[in-house]
C-alpha cells in the first residue's frame, strides 16, 4: 500500500458543487472490495466532526467518510446507489449508515440494504494515520 | 293495440334460403318453441351460438305480436326512463336473419305429443321433433266482485303489469285519472306505484301480506321498506284484500275486506304472477304448480321441454333472471348435443334491485331456519336500512340488504361460492372504519399497489409474509410499505395480518417512541427527566439495549430532547437530520430549499427586493410561492448557504423541520368586505410566538377572518376562524395533505390572546403525547377530542399550569437557527458539498 501524498490540503478537499459536473471515474457499486487498491489521503480526520459523515475525493473517486462516536472510521461510495442521495449528509449508528433522501440504510459490514432489492453501497477501507484520513480505492 | 314492438316497416318480406336437399327437403331437424318471451328467445339464442342453426330448423311461436324484449325494463319504461324501443332484445329482422320463423301474434292451443304436431289458434298444425315451452307466466288475477264486464272482459281500467301493451295501457291511462291502486305490495306493484305516482297519479298499494316484499324480506324489513315508500307519497294498505270493484261502465273505486272504500280511477293488478301452465295441461303433459321438468329440463314426454317461470324444477318456481338462464344453456347443451349429460341443479337466487328508489339486495333465506343458525340484523329505520344475514355452519346461506347495499359484492361472493367469513359477523355488514370506503384486504388482487410513495404491491407484502417475516414493523422495514407518507400502514397492517392468517407477531416495538429504546413515550419522557439525560448519546447509553445508538431514532430523541430540556439540551449535530443539521430541506439532487420566514404570509416591497437580488446573486434555478404563503428559493448549494441567509437578513421560516412551519392567513378585516375579525395580525402574532417550536410532526395552522376559510384553516393542524362578536373558534386535528380531514372544533373563545393561551396549551399537549411523526390529525382522533376539552379547556387533569409552563420554556428557548449558524459553524465543515463531483439526478430548470 503506498500513500501517494502524505500532506493534505488545507482548503476543502473539493471544489464546490457545480451541478452537473460528469463524475469522472466513478466505480460501479459492489460489495467486493478491490483486492488491492491505492491509498489515498483524503484529509484530517478532524475534518469529519464526531458522528457525522463528510464527502472527499480519493484519487478520482469521490467518498463519503465516517466517524462514529465509537472512534471508528467507516467510508463509503458518496452517492446513494438508490437515487443518488449525498450519503455523506446520512445519520449512522454503529451497524448502519442511512441516506438522507429516502431512508434506505446500509450495513457497514458488507454494505447491503437492510430492506428492499436495493444495490448495495461500496465500502472502501479507510484509516487513520497520524491524523490524516487515509481511504484506500 | 299500438305499434309492433321490434318489428318490420310494413311490406318488407325477407327471403330465406333453408338449407335443402336436392329433394327440396329440409333434413334439419324441426325445433319448436312455444312462447317469445324473455326464456325462449334465450333457449333460440343458446340454440344458435352451439350452431343449432345448422341442426334445427326453429320455429318461434309467441302471443305477443312483438319481437322479443326485455320484461325487466317495463317499469323503466312505465317511469318514462326508458324508450319502449330501448328495450327489444330480437326485433323480426333478428329472426329472419337467422332463419327462424317467427310466428308473432299467434298462441299455441293445444300439443299432440303423439302426432309431434303443434295447433295453433289460427288453425295451422304444425309439426315438430323437439319442443320446448316457454310460456312463462301472467298477472295473477285476485279474486274480486265486479272485477269483470258482463263478456268476462276486464272492466276499462283494470289492468295487468305483465306485457308491454300492459305498459303502454298504463301510460295512456296516467295522462287521464288521478287515482290508483296498485295490487299487490311485492316487487312487481311498487315498481308500478312508483312509476305511476311519478306520473302524477295519487296511488295508494293494497297488499295482502303483512309486510311489504314478504317473498324477500322479514316483517323488520318489510316495515322499513313500507316506511320508505310512504315518504314517497304512496299510501299503504296491508294485510287486507281488495275485495270489490266498484263500476259499473269502468273502474270508480275498490272496496276493501275491511269495509273501507277507495276512490280509484286505475285498478293495476300486480299481486304475483302465476305459470301459464295451460298448453301443457291441455296436452297431457304433467304439470304441479308449474310443468313438471327433470334435471335436464325434460317434461314426462321425452321430446318436450320447459324452461323458464312456467317450468317447475325440483320443486321450485323461478321469477328471476339469473336461474331463467341457467336453464336455457343447459337446455340447449341438451337439445344441441353440446353437453348431453348437461344439468340444471336449481339456482341459489340472489339479487339485486331497486324498488321505488330504494336499493335491496336478497340472497338465500331472510330468516333463520334452525336453532343453530346464526342470525344478525342491523336495522336503522330512521335511515331506511336493515341488513340481515343468516348463517350455518360458518357458511352464508342468506341475506337481505335494504337501504344499504354496499356489502353486497361480499355477501353474494360468500354466498355463491361459500368463501370464508370473518370471525366477527358484523363485518360482513358494515366496515368498522370510519375512513372512506375500505376494499376488503382478501379481496385486493395481488398486484395492486398499497404503498404509493414505494410501489409496494399486495403480493410484494404477502411473499415478505410468506418468506417468514410475520410482524408488521419487520414487513415495513423490508418492503418499505407505509414507509412514505404512511397513509397506508393500516392497509399494511391489515394485509399482513391476512397474509400471516392470524399468526401476526405482536410487534412490541410497535409501542415504542422511537425504534432504538425499548419505552413509550411517557416512560422515556420520565427517565429522561430523571436520570437528567440531556443529550442524544447519554439516552442511548442509559436506555437503549447494550447501550447501543439507533441510527433511525436520533432524529426522534433530539426532539424530545429539546422539548423536555429547551435551551438546557445539549447540541449535538450529528444526532440530529441533515435538514436540521442545515436549516435547509434537502431536494432530491442534494441541493436545499431556502424559505425565509414571512410570518402569516405578509410580506414588504423590500423583502421582495432582497429575495430577488438574493436569488440573482446564487442563481437560484426556481423561485417557488408556496402552499404555506411563502417564498420558496429551490435548488441552493449547501455551501451557498451561511452567505445567502446573511443576505437575506430574514429569519429560517422553518420549511424544513419537524416543527411549527407557518401560519396562513386571509386578508382578515384590514381589506375583506367580508371579514368579522383581524385574522392577519392574530397569524402573525401566532408565528411570532410559535416559531421553530419542535414537535413530532411539523404543524402547519391558519387564521381565517370568517367561516369562507381563504386560507384554509378548517384543514390544519390549528385552524382559527373568526365567527364575529370578537368570537374565535379553535379547530385541531385538521389535514389536506396524503389525508384530508376537517379540524375538530376543539373551542370558541372571546379574543385574540385566548387563542394564543388555547393554542400553547394544545400544542404542548400534543408535543408531550403524540408519538415520534404522529401527525395532529392522527393524535386528535386517537386521543378524542372529549378527552382533549376535558384536559386543556377544564383542567380536568390539572396540568394545565404545566402545560403552560412547557410551552413558554420552549419558546424562550427559540433562536433563529439562520443567525446562529451563519456567524459560527456548528461543526467543521457544516457547510460543506457532500456531493463533491457526481452528476446530480438534476431536477429541471424551469
Amino acid at each position: 500500500m503506498s500513500v501517494t501524498h502524505s500532506d493534505a490540503p488545507q482548503a476543502p478537499t473539493t471544489p464546490g458543487t457545480e451541478t452537473g459536473t460528469p463524475a469522472a471515474g466513478t466505480t460501479a457499486p459492489g460489495t467486493v472490495e478491490a483486492p488491492s487498491g491505492t491509498a489515498h489521503v483524503v484529509g484530517r480526520v478532524d475534518d469529519v466532526p464526531l458522528g457525522e459523515g463528510r464527502a472527499f475525493v480519493a484519487g478520482n473517486t469521490q467518498v463519503a467518510v465516517f466517524r462514529l462516536r465509537d472512534g471508528s472510521l467507516h467510508a463509503t461510495q458518496a452517492a446513494c446507489p438508490h437515487a443518488g442521495g449525498p450519503l455523506a449528509d446520512g445519520q449512522t449508528d454503529p451497524r448502519v449508515l442511512v441516506c438522507p433522501l429516502h431512508l434506505y440504510a446500509y450495513r457497514w459490514s458488507d454494505g447491503a440494504p437492510t430492506s428492499g432489492g436495493n444495490a448495495p453501497v461500496r465500502i472502501y477501507p479507510v484509516h487513520e494515520a497520524d491524523g490524516a484520513l487515509v481511504v484506500t480505492v | 293495440m299500438g305499434a309492433v314492438l321490434g318489428g318490420r316497416p310494413e311490406g318488407m318480406t325477407s327471403l330465406h334460403f333453408a338449407l335443402s336437399d336436392a329433394d327440396g327437403v329440409d333434413p334439419r331437424q324441426r325445433l319448436v318453441v312455444v312462447g317469445n318471451g324473455m326464456a325462449g328467445a334465450r333457449l333460440v339464442e343458446e340454440v344458435l351460438e352451439r350452431g343449432g342453426g345448422e341442426q334445427f330448423a326453429i320455429t318461434v311461436f309467441g302471443e305477443e305480436p312483438h319481437g322479443n324484449y326485455n320484461r325487466i325494463m317495463l317499469s323503466h319504461v312505465l317511469a318514462g326512463e326508458e324508450h319502449e324501443d330501448d328495450i327489444v332484445l330480437n326485433s323480426h329482422d333478428w329472426y329472419a336473419d337467422n332463419g327462424i320463423t317467427l310466428r308473432a301474434g299467434v298462441r299455441v292451443e293445444r300439443i299432440d305429443t303423439h302426432a309431434k304436431l303443434v295447433y295453433a289458434t289460427d288453425g295451422t298444425a304444425t309439426g315438430y321433433d323437439q319442443l320446448v315451452i316457454a310460456t312463462g307466466s301472467r298477472s295473477f288475477v285476485p279474486p274480486m266482485a265486479g272485477l269483470r264486464t258482463a263478456d268476462e272482459a276486464l272492466l276499462p281500467g283494470v289492468l295487468g303489469f305483465r306485457t308491454i301493451d300492459d305498459t303502454r295501457a298504463m301510460l295512456a291511462a296516467a295522462g287521464e285519472h288521478e287515482k290508483a291502486v296498485v295490487v299487490g305490495g311485492g316487487l312487481l306493484g311498487l315498481e308500478a306505484a312508483r312509476a305511476l305516482q311519478g306520473h302524477g297519479l295519487a296511488v295508494e298499494v293494497v297488499h295482502a301480506g303483512t309486510h311489504l316484499m314478504n317473498q324477500q324480506l322479514d316483517p323488520d324489513g318489510g316495515a322499513i321498506l313500507k316506511q320508505s315508500v310512504e315518504a314517497l307519497g304512496i299510501t299503504v294498505h296491508l294485510a287486507t284484500r281488495t275485495s270489490e270493484v266498484i263500476g259499473p261502465d269502468r273502474v270508480r273505486g275498490v272496496v276493501l275486506a275491511d269495509g273501507r272504500a277507495i276512490d280509484a280511477d286505475l285498478l293495476v293488478l300486480a299481486a304475483g304472477i302465476r305459470p301459464v301452465t295451460e298448453v301443457a295441461l291441455m296436452s297431457g303433459i304433467e304439470v304441479e304448480r308449474g310443468i313438471v321438468v327433470d334435471d335436464q329440463l325434460r317434461t314426462d314426454d321425452p321430446d318436450v321441454y320447459a324452461v323458464g317461470e312456467c317450468a317447475q324444477h325440483r320443486g321450485e318456481l323461478y321469477g328471476l333472471v339469473a336461474p331463467v338462464w341457467e336453464q336455457a344453456r343447459v337446455l340447449a347443451d341438451v337439445l344441441t348435443g353440446t353437453d348431453p349429460d348437461a344439468e340444471y341443479h336449481g339456482s341459489r337466487t340472489a339479487t339485486k334491485l331497486k324498488v321505488a328508489g330504494v336499493d335491496v339486495a336478497t340472497m338465500g333465506v331472510n330468516r333463520p331456519e334452525r336453532d343453530a343458525d346464526e342470525f344478525l340484523v342491523i336495522s336503522e329505520p330512521r335511515r331506511g336500512v336493515h341488513l340481515s344475514v343468516v348463517i350455518r355452519d360458518d357458511v352464508l346461506i342468506g341475506a337481505t340488504l335494504l337501504g344499504d347495499t354496499r356489502k353486497v359484492a361480499f355477501l353474494t361472493q360468500a354466498f355463491d361460492r361459500g368463501t370464508p367469513l370473518p370471525e366477527e359477523r358484523i363485518r360482513l355488514l358494515v366496515d368498522l372504519s370510519d375512513g372512506a370506503a375500505e376494499v376488503g384486504v382478501a379481496e385486493l388482487p395481488g398486484e395492486s399497489q398499497v404503498c404509493n410513495c414505494n410501489g409496494v404491491t399486495k403480493q410484494a407484502i404477502c411473499d415478505t409474509v410468506a418468506g417468514g417475516c410475520a410482524s408488521v414493523g419487520g414487513v415495513m422495514d423490508a418492503t418499505r410499505a407505509g414507509k412514505g407518507c404512511g397513509s397506508c400502514k393500516g392497509l399494511v397492517q391489515q394485509i399482513v395480518e391476512w397474509a400471516a392468517g392470524g399468526d401476526v407477531v405482536e410487534d412490541p416495538s410497535a409501542s415504542w417512541y422511537v425504534p432504538g429504546i425499548p419505552l413509550a413515550k411517557p416512560a422515556l419522557i420520565a427517565a429522561i427527566r430523571e436520570q437528567q439525560l440531556r443529550s442524544v448519546p447519554a439516552v442511548f447509553a442509559a436506555l437503549a439495549p447494550g447501550g447501543e445508538e439507533d441510527a433511525k431514532s436520533k432524529m426522534g430523541l433530539t426532539s424530545l430532547l429539546r422539548m423536555v430540556w429547551g435551551s438546557d439540551y445539549e447540541q449535538e449535530n450529528d444526532a440530529k437530520f441533515i435538514n436540521d443539521r442545515v436549516h435547509a430541506n434537502i431536494q432530491r439532487d442534494g441541493t436545499f430549499s431556502v424559505v425565509p420566514q414571512m410570518k402569516g404570509g405578509v410580506t414588504t416591497a423590500a423583502q421582495l427586493r432582497k429575495i430577488a437580488d438574493v436569488a440573482e446573486k446564487y442563481e437560484v434555478p426556481m423561485i417557488k410561492v408556496t402552499g404555506g404563503q411563502r417564498i420558496d428559493l429551490l435548488g441552493v448549494r449547501k455551501e451557498d448557504l451561511p452567505a445567502m441567509w446573511a443576505d437575506l437578513g430574514m429569519p429560517s421560516g422553518y420549511a424544513y423541520g419537524k416543527s411549527m412551519r407557518t401560519v396562513k392567513t386571509c386578508v382578515g378585516s384590514d381589506f375583506c368586505r367580508f371579514g368579522l375579525g383581524d385574522s392577519t395580525q392574530l397569524g402573525i402574532d401566532l408565528e411570532t410566538r410559535f416559531q421553530g417550536i419542535e414537535s413530532p410532526a411539523k404543524i402547519k395552522m391558519a387564521v381565517v377572518g370568517c367561516p369562507r376559510n381563504c386560507a384554509e384553516a378548517y384543514v390544519k393542524d390549528v385552524g382559527v376562524v373568526a365567527v364575529g362578536n370578537g368570537k374565535w373558534e379553535v379547530y385541531v386535528g385538521g389535514a389536506a395533505g396524503a389525508s384530508v380531514r376537517k379540524g375538530d372544533l376543539l373551542a370558541t373563545v372571546g379574543s385574540p390572546a385566548e387563542v394564543m393561551q388555547l393554542t400553547g396549551r394544545f400544542l404542548q399537549y400534543y408535543r408531550e403525547n403524540a408519538n415520534w411523526l404522529e401527525r395532529t390529525y392522527d393524535f386528535v382522533p386517537r386521543v378524542g377530542l372529549p378527552h382533549l376539552q376535558r384536559v386543556l379547556l377544564e383542567d380536568g387533569e390539572g396540568i394545565v399550569a404545566e402545560l403552560d409552563e412547557g410551552i413558554q420554556r420552549s419558546i424562550d428557548a427559540y433562536t433563529d437557527p439562520w443567525a446562529q449558524d451563519r456567524a459560527e459553524p456548528a461543526t467543521p465543515g457544516q457547510f460543506r458539498p457532500a456531493l463533491p463531483l457526481v452528476a446530480l439526478p438534476k431536477v429541471p430548470v424551469r
